[in-house]
């Protein structure tokens, strides 16, 4: 299970962005996601997925909290992501700009070589053929790109994916067929996964159950009021 | 009339190069040009630089083409073997530099204690004038070949560890980056697999325009006394001996020499600044 235990981020000098967040995601449960603009979702996805630390609070991955993980990181302040040191994170997140998240000098065969990816058949379900591994990104389009981005995430290790706007730069066919491939990747290896989105029919459709964040920030607000 | 035009523009168009055409073949001469001044210096033998006391202070002439000392050598093949040996110390001072600019500017992504430090460093060294800590860190090792190319290794790495250190801080932030270390990746496998690769061509421009600065270096400290010794055959030397008959009216032992240095290190800027060009088309637009 991923947890969130009362997340509070706040950039430096900022206001709080959200204060005393808690969320959870069961293995294999589809929780969609959204907010107005500013809200704070990429934020709350950087920080879920390990590339912030956060303020307040910590996240728990399957019993393990992110300083059970790294016990020095209590007394350092230091920030998780620099010291990690013990293989891959087990909750990734896609990027809404695949091009930006790919090193634009590598052949694609590369890139997923980085994080392990050797299954064929996982290439195969989200729709990769193999003449794109030997391309470079700028050979690529969008859609052909997030997909690798999707495969990188999919390793072994991976227990959790946070997809954050992941489809909201593609068209409507490319972003039904990649939809379809990672739910049905999903289902299979009982992945927990968060969607972000500012489309509502996407979520509708896809998620178990919806979360407003505005809400869930007034929510743990009025709470700590009482 | 615009029929005329027109055929003007094609044919012209077929007979001019474009930019990057004309960026290779500047690149192209110049290394022609140089390893034709190396090539010369290394396979020209000591019996070119004989002594005959029957040819001395002989004027710039056919037969010697920078004229003869005041021992009677060849004018031409003391410079030329001057230059080669400017060029050894250039390549070994501008090697070590960029190696110690790769290793700092790679060492500040680590963390950014580090990188204040070194940028801190940078600033320190940039703001002494190069040829004080030249001369102390030659005089202290002693002087001689090594003395000059460590001295001149210390001291020309603080410019291009700041153009490196500013591509590894953009790449850092990259988000492919950020993502590799969430994939678990070490800061090695980071710095060896993302950073190095963008680092390179910078590297290479940086290493080529090295030389003119380092071989001028070389040259003064030489000048001055604290570089090569005196029986080597460097540009430093010939300028330093030949002051003492300057005024006598022999012009020639000072003026080739000096403007060769000076070719030398026009034609290392051209193929540096063209190199650059063929690498790295945008920068060159700004």
């Amino acid at each position: 299970m991923l947890e969130a235990c009362g997340i509070g981020y706040r950039y430096r000098g900022k206001m709080w962005l959200f204060r005393d967040i808690n969320m959870r995601i069961q293995p294999g449960e589809i929780v969609g996601l959204f907010g107005p603009s500013g809200s704070g979702k990429t934020t709350l996805a950087k920080v879920m997925a390990g590339y912030l630390r956060p303020v307040e609070g910590y996240i728990v991955v399957d019993g393990q909290t992110s300083t059970d993980r790294y016990p020095f990181l209590k007394r350092r302040k230091l920030s998780l992501t620099k010291e990690k040191k013990k293989g891959p994170n087990p909750v990734q997140l896609i990027w809404q700009h695949p091009e930006n998240a790919v090193n634009p000098r590598w052949r694609m065969s590369k890139t997923l070589a980085e994080a392990g990816v050797t299954d064929r058949h996982l290439l195969h379900t989200l729709g990769i053929h193999d003449e794109w591994l030997i391309r470079r990104p700028h050979e690529l389009s969008g859609g052909e790109l997030q997909r690798f981005c999707l495969a990188r995430s999919l390793g072994p290790q991976t227990k959790y994916l946070i997809a954050d706007e992941m489809t909201t730069m593609l068209d409507a066919l490319t972003q039904a067929q990649i939809w379809h491939a990672l739910l049905h990747i999903v289902k299979q290896r009982q992945i927990g996964l968060l969607v972000i989105s500012h489309d509502k029919h996407l979520l509708h459709r896809i998620s178990d159950r919806l979360i407003n964040l505005n809400a869930l920030a007034a929510q743990s607000a009025a709470q700590s009021l009482d | 009339m615009s029929d005329r035009l027109i055929d003007r523009g094609t044919f012209l168009r077929k007979f001019t190069f474009n930019r990057r055409q004309r960026a290779l073949f500047v690149a192209m001469s110049m290394v022609l040009f140089l390893t034709g001044m190396v090539a010369g210096g290394v396979f020209l033998g000591p019996e070119n630089l004989a002594v005959n006391l029957d040819n001395r202070n002989r004027p710039p002439a056919l037969e010697h083409l920078f004229g003869t000392d005041w021992l009677g050598r060849d004018m031409f093949v003391r410079t030329l073997k001057g230059l080669t040996t400017s060029f050894g110390v250039g390549v070994a001072a501008s090697l070590l530099s960029t190696l110690i600019a790769l290793g700092l500017s790679l060492l500040t992504s680590w963390h950014r204690m580090i990188d204040q430090v070194i940028t801190w460093l940078i600033d320190l060294f940039l703001s002494v004038p190069h040829i004080v800590i030249l001369i102390l860190i030659s005089f202290a090792l002693g002087g001689g070949f090594k003395g000059v190319v460590i001295g001149l290794a210390f001291t020309h790495w603080p410019s291009l560890t700041r153009l490196l250190r500013a591509e590894v801080l953009q790449t850092q932030s990259a988000e492919y980056v950020r993502i590799s270390q969430q994939l678990g990746k070490s800061r090695l496998w980071i710095a060896r697999h993302h950073f190095l690769p963008q680092l390179i061509s910078q590297m290479l421009v940086g290493f080529i325009l090295l030389f003119p600065h380092v071989i001028l270096h070389e040259a003064a400290l030489s000048f001055l006394g604290f570089g090569l010794s005196p029986e080597e055959p460097a540009i430093g030397i010939i300028l330093s001996e030949s002051m003492g008959y300057l005024s006598t009216g022999m012009w020639w032992l000072a003026f080739f020499p000096g403007l060769s240095l000076l070719l030398m290190v026009v034609a290392f800027n051209l193929l540096g600044r063209n190199v650059r060009r063929l690498l790295d088309p945008y920068q060159d637009h700004q």
